[in-house]
């Protein structure tokens, strides 16, 4: 008895939930609309794109003193946000033994005016301003620069 | 006279039997397929974004992720991450879900200034959840078993076999695939000391 009073009291709960009146959940795209109301289709992703596509392996040598250095790895969805830095999830002096990345430079502690800092000066909080994916990509501009000898 | 009454009141008794139980058998029937639909309409996506409180927020979120959209068009909903598979985890996560319909009518998370405010505890509470089952939902579609660790990046490859190694699951690793993440404490801020602990966020032992 107390096992069938056990069975039928979840279903009991459960079919009340069923017959609870939900609404619709409306169209797939989440509501997206352009600034003057149109709907955004699906996305579309240009995969033939080069400069989509980063160079996974070690990263590219610098092509100049106090070049930043190239991320050599996809960043796809990696969220750079007011809450979390997922760059500093590996590369952070915290994190980069554990995650074997490349640690942050220690001129990434730094004021502007040169002060020293304990953690990393916010300034510096958006890594993809300076350190861009590495890809296969043609130069816009014929040239023939060289690298500096320093970087050799 | 009298043998005929006794024996049709007989026939009556012997026929009792089998016809309470066929009865029950086919009550039986119907109640497991109507406990069956009434379960699997609360497993799908309109019906957990429709009395709780996540149509803006964490719905909105997971819709630019890869487990809504992806090349092969496969996806999976909240109860596929959510709602354990099995009976008795799928019964004890659907009657704590049930909380929520109180929630709803407090209003308790109901904008998203309001989320935000909650988003810590709440993600921290799905993490525990998580990490207390091995990540069981992850590993429903995810075997490691059937990972091809020549077709992942090679950082890919060493991280997954180090930290399967040392014990680590999915969770571990892979938080806010699916939604935004609650404030991490990086050490980036001059303030710091704010959000969720590293030790909390990278824990690899089950809590």
């Amino acid at each position: 008895m107390k096992i069938r009073l056990l069975t039928i009291l979840p279903a009991v709960l459960f079919a009340g939930l069923a017959l609870f009146p939900y609404v619709s959940s409306g169209s797939d795209d989440g509501g997206l609309v352009t600034l003057r109301g149109a709907p955004i289709p699906e996305s579309v992703t240009d995969s033939e794109n080069a400069l989509k596509k980063p160079i996974e392996s070690l990263p590219m040598e610098r092509d100049f003193t106090q070049q930043p250095p190239l991320v050599s790895h996809a960043v796809d969805n990696y969220p750079v946000t007011k809450n979390f830095n997922k760059c500093m999830d590996c590369h952070s002096w915290e994190r980069y033994r554990e995650a074997k990345a490349t640690k942050v430079s220690q001129t990434h502690f730094k004021t502007s005016e040169g002060q020293d800092l304990a953690n990393i000066s916010p300034r510096r909080y958006f890594c993809l301003q300076c350190h861009v994916p590495q890809v296969d990509a043609r130069p816009l501009v014929p040239n023939d620069y060289e690298r500096a000898k320093s970087t050799r | 006279m009298n043998i005929k009454k006794i024996l049709s009141s007989l026939l009556w008794i012997k026929l009792v039997g089998p016809v309470a139980v066929l009865s029950v058998f086919v009550l039986g029937i119907l109640f497991w397929a109507g406990f069956n639909t009434a379960m699997d309409k609360t497993n799908t996506e309109e019906f957990c974004i429709s009395c709780h409180e996540m149509k803006d927020t964490v719905y909105r979120e997971y819709q630019s992720t890869i487990h809504y959209t992806n090349p092969s068009g496969v996806r999976a909903t909240c109860p596929d991450c959510h709602v354990p598979q099995e009976f008795v985890p799928k019964m004890v996560a659907k009657v704590k879900a049930s909380a929520d319909l109180w929630h709803s009518v407090l209003g308790s998370i109901d904008t998203a200034e309001k989320f935000t405010a909650k988003r810590q505890l709440l993600a921290e509470r799905e993490w525990r959840r998580m990490r207390a089952n091995n990540s069981q939902e992850c590993r429903n579609c995810h075997d490691t078993n059937s990972f091809d660790y020549g077709a992942q990046s090679y950082r890919a490859a060493d991280q997954h076999l180090e930290g399967l190694e040392k014990g680590k699951i999915c969770v571990d690793c892979h938080q806010g695939i699916a939604h935004q993440l609650p404030q991490i404490e990086q050490g980036i801020s001059i303030v710091g000391g704010e959000g969720v602990a590293p030790e909390t966020f990278h824990s690899a032992a089950p809590k």
